[in-house]
């Protein structure tokens, strides 16, 4: 959810300048327990993943009894037609909206950081972060009751729709992590750059650009992440034939389900891993 | 390079009538306020005053990196106030040196030269003899995040020296260097500013550094420059309080002027005898005024002279090199005289005891207010 | 120190204003593509919605362009076909109620859970806190539908754990908890528990254990400890966890849809349902509008919380 993924990236980047604090005796800071529940979290964490996965490479037809190891989910899923035009259409939108968003979000973050406030700016905040504060599906709703309307006046009914909503939320996540590095970006830099003849243009060319790129690829990541994820905006902005993997997966978990479901999924969130690995790295680098 | 010091010398920049107010309305904060200063060409000019002063706000508005709300600044003539920083012929050594982290030393040092528009071979010849002339050569292709503080300040001052600046700014370049290589960083200052025969302009709080370094000094305080002159003159003639005070230790003693005679004056003190005192550019003074000594001026005597102030030893502070004696006035104030210790002198003063306090011939100063 | 006449301001001054008046231009140029993207896409659409909770129901979908106030009526109450009477519209306020219930269970729970969680990584080697936290981020970052699904997989009737228990012998028949609302809280505490952990570990990373030292130097015992230095010291985190898991919660979708069946809705469901089988777009905009309502409500409470405990962290 659009809410959710908000406060985890709010999160991360708080914890980022926090580093500094003294060691201290261990007993000190020990709490009864909690050890404890925290491994026990965990655990419930892993659990339904790792059956998730389990089960992808069950020989039979059941979720629910084990009859061996095979791939024949992963290849069942491989030559269905719908899947596979499902997944094409999630990466379409989920790059068009990524590459857009993060394109937006770059030119607001330079646009609203490494300025005395001025009027306005919070207003841009404000806007720029209001798809994070609306439930997915008020905002769903909202696209539904207004493309229903685009859709009469101009007798378009394409991808373009589900590519600008997507992109619409993905700008507040490509946002953050651009914004984030350019906050902690040495103003000095480019005074310096501007103290040795470089034009504005060329300052930023040369050395805020550089600078900003790691911002700018985790923005990139984050957007393509978020997007790929939707599943409510999507199910209510889409036209008849328009499923993407997300809402297939969804029309499926009310027929009955085979591990056919379990094959994608996993394959799914092997994709989000990496990309959120590499996320992670990337965002540890920067210091 | 280095230019002979024959004949007047140009001035560099000018700084006439400066000011410059941050906010507005009711939150407006006047940093300078109607600043005048020339700076001449070749020149090692510092401008020295604790933080909030104005110094740095005065460097940046000689970088372009702000406008000044009133007046002009002139670097040889030309009025470069309303350039932006690219247009002007000034670099920087900045604070916390601000080297390129996505660049090799050789690549930040030829920075500016290459913004410039300048060959590829002659940025490169040019790096070099930048690297040789600051003792960096064989660093040329690291990263500036792999060397260390000092190496660091040299790639900056190497970068901003390379395009040839008319006038080398440098902001407290060396506020972050610790107590050693600092010292050592002050005279390869030095060294650098007479071999390229560039006007620096320095900015610190430091008065050691100010008075090592420097061949003028401006001594600034709120938005004001007090007063502007070599370190020889800041430190023997301080013409204000502020300025005793923040250069040095000092010692104030009030009293009345009894006869002016030139650049000399007599006072007779209040707490005693009679001293000549200098004056100050510009100052006039009549009736009561204070007089400034510095405490190595002074000398404590065990019988004083008919002049000498007359007090109780209240405290000896042994700093190594010098000793400290704090004399109670029988007048009333403290006074404070700086011995240098020889061998086995001074053994016979007690605290407690009876002193003199003699102040010795040029050493008191009027001052202004 | 009043500025001043401009008549005294120098050349520089006169070019720095339109150089300053040149960079504000700029700068709603750079972000007006984000803004209008949102407009059109997000901010925009949502007063189509309000305006349509004043209109008239089209009998298949849509609207007619006829004022009503009938639909923000029937979020309330609901006129007896027979006899005309009115009563509150029991569906619905099961649905807010058990909407605002699941919301504040799965809040407390995840605090319950989270707490410990997060302390437990701030406590770690610094090493091995990102590793910890990575942890964490790893199944939030994964698909909420498939993570929805995995929960399935463990409470179904034929899942791990009614599985594991019968294996043991506790129990002869399968534990029901799909489609109930235990189903749904549980789904919701797994799904959003990260959101609580993060936030609260950002406190607690911050956290000074000098403090904690001389909270047991002035004689607090292990528990006293927790309760009067280390909760008040990290209260927003708190806040902050609470409310970034109470606000995905109250506007829930998938989870009920997939957990809970097609009974036991939550408030997104109902909405949902007012565009298809309902068919009551004006009722379901309507609805949407309270939703955000009590989204707004809570964050308002959240801003005031989180400035007061930063004051009492200053003052």
């Amino acid at each position: 959810m659009a809410n959710a993924s908000a406060g985890k990236v709010r999160a991360v980047f708080g914890q980022a300048d926090a580093q500094k604090q003294s060691r201290t005796n261990f007993s000190i800071k020990r709490q009864t327990g909690f050890g404890v529940i925290a491994l026990f979290c965990f655990f419930l964490l892993y659990l339904p993943i790792a059956t998730l996965v389990v089960y992808s490479f069950n020989a039979g037809p059941s979720i629910a009894i084990w009859e061996g190891f095979s791939w024949r989910w992963y290849v069942a899923a491989w030559n269905n037609n719908q899947i596979v035009e499902a997944s094409t259409r999630s990466f379409i939108i989920a790059s068009f909206a990524a590459i857009v968003s993060t394109i937006a979000a770059t030119m607001a973050a330079l646009a609203t950081t490494r300025t005395r406030p001025y009027r306005g700016l919070n207003f841009i905040y404000g806007f720029i972060n209001q798809p994070l504060m609306v439930p997915e599906i008020v905002t769903g709703i909202a696209l539904l009751i207004f493309f229903a309307m685009v859709k009469i006046w101009t007798g378009y009914t394409g991808l373009a729709y589900l590519i600008i909503a997507h992109t619409a939320f993905c700008i507040p996540f490509a946002y953050l992590p651009i914004r984030a590095r350019l906050e902690n970006m040495d103003l000095t830099l480019e005074r310096a750059a501007a103290d040795l003849y470089a034009t504005p243009w060329m300052a930023f060319r040369r050395v805020t650009l550089p600078l900003l790129w790691p911002g700018i690829i985790a923005g990139l990541m984050l957007a393509f992440v978020v997007s790929l994820d939707d599943v409510v905006i999507t199910e209510l902005v889409k036209s008849g034939g328009q499923d993407t993997l997300p809402t297939y997966m969804l029309g499926q978990l009310r027929r009955v389900v085979t591990p056919e479901i379990n094959a994608i999924s996993s394959v799914f969130l092997l994709i989000s891993i990496v990309i959120v690995t590499l996320f992670f790295f990337l965002n540890r680098k920067r210091t | 390079m280095s230019r002979a010091g024959s004949g007047e010398r140009r001035s560099a920049i000018e700084v006439l009538g400066v000011s410059k107010v941050f906010g507005n309305g009711d939150d407006a904060v006047r940093a300078l306020d109607n600043v005048d200063v020339t700076i001449r060409e070749n020149e090692f000019f510092t401008l020295l005053g604790p933080s909030g002063c104005g110094k740095t706000t005065l460097l940046r508005l000689i970088a372009g990196f702000d406008f000044p709300t009133e007046g002009e600044i002139r670097l040889y003539g030309e009025d470069i106030a309303p350039l932006p920083p690219f247009k002007r012929p000034v670099n920087t050594v900045f604070q916390n040196y601000a080297l390129f982290p996505h660049m090799t030393v050789a690549q930040n040092i030829g920075f500016g030269l290459e913004m410039l528009g300048k060959p590829r071979p002659e940025i490169a010849q040019r790096v070099t003899e930048m690297l040789k002339l600051v003792r960096m050569e064989e660093l040329r292709n690291r990263r500036t995040s792999q060397i260390s503080g000092g190496q660091q300040q040299r790639v900056a001052l190497a970068r901003a020296l390379a395009p040839r600046p008319k006038v080398l700014l440098l902001d407290e370049p060396l506020s972050a260097l610790d107590f050693k290589l600092r010292k050592d960083m002050q005279i390869e200052l030095k060294r650098l500013q007479h071999e390229t025969g560039i006007t620096f302009i320095f900015v610190t709080h430091d008065q050691e550094e100010a008075l090592t370094m420097s061949d003028r000094i401006a001594v600034m305080s709120k938005g004001r420059i007090l007063q502007i002159g070599s370190p020889r003159d800041i430190y023997d003639r301080p013409a204000e309080r502020f300025v005793a005070n923040f250069i040095g230790d000092t010692n104030f003693l009030e009293g009345t002027v009894t006869a002016v005679n030139g650049s000399k004056a007599r006072i007779a003190l209040a707490a005693g005898g009679e001293v000549e005192a200098g004056i100050s550019e510009g100052v006039k003074p009549q009736g009561n005024v204070t007089i400034v000594v510095r405490p190595e001026h002074a000398a404590i005597v065990m019988a004083p002279g008919q002049d000498a102030l007359r007090g109780t030893l209240e405290n000896i502070v042994y700093f190594g090199t010098d000793t400290h004696f704090h004399v109670k006035l029988a007048s009333g104030p403290h006074f404070i005289i700086r011995q240098q210790n020889r061998h086995g002198a001074r053994e016979e003063l007690k605290v407690g005891m009876p002193v003199g306090v003699e102040i010795g011939e040029h050493a008191a100063q009027v001052l202004k207010d | 120190m009043p500025v001043a006449a401009s008549s005294s301001l120098s050349r520089a001054a006169l070019v720095a204003a339109e150089a300053d008046r040149r960079e504000i231009r700029g700068r709603w140029l750079l972000a007006s593509p984000a803004l209008l993207i949102i407009l059109f896409a997000a901010i925009g659409p949502l007063f189509i919605v309000l305006l349509f909770s004043f209109l008239t129901p089209a009998d298949y979908g849509g609207i007619v362009w006829k004022p009503s106030g009938h639909a923000w009526f029937q979020v309330l109450f609901q006129k007896d076909i027979f006899d005309d009477t009115t009563t509150f519209a029991d569906a619905h306020l099961s649905i807010l109620w058990r909407s605002v219930k699941l919301s504040l269970l799965t809040t407390i729970m995840a605090l319950a859970f989270g707490f410990p969680t997060a302390y437990f990584i701030a406590t770690r080697p610094e090493k091995m806190r990102d590793i910890w936290l990575f942890l964490i981020t790893i199944p939030f970052w994964t698909n909420l539908l498939i993570r929805t699904f995995a929960v399935q997989e463990v409470i179904r009737n034929e899942g791990i754990i009614n599985t594991v228990l019968i294996k043991l012998g506790l129990i002869s028949s399968p534990i029901q908890i799909m489609f109930t609302d235990v189903a749904i809280m549980l789904g919701m505490l797994y799904v959003y528990l990260p959101l609580m952990v993060l936030p609260l570990y950002a406190s607690m990373e911050k956290l000074d254990f000098r403090l904690v030292e001389a909270g047991y130097d002035l004689y607090a015992n292990r528990f006293q400890v927790l309760r009067r230095v280390i909760v008040p010291l990290v209260k927003p985190g708190i806040i902050a966890g609470s409310i970034l898991v109470f606000i995905p919660s109250l506007g829930a979708y998938v989870t009920p849809r997939v957990l809970g069946g097609g009974k036991n809705m939550m408030l997104g469901n109902l909405i949902e349902l007012q565009f298809g089988q309902g068919r009551n777009w004006p009722l379901g905009a309507a609805l949407s509008i309270t939703l955000m309502a009590i989204v707004m409500v809570a964050l308002m409470v959240y801003v005031r919380y989180a400035a007061g405990s930063s004051e009492n962290r200053h003052g």
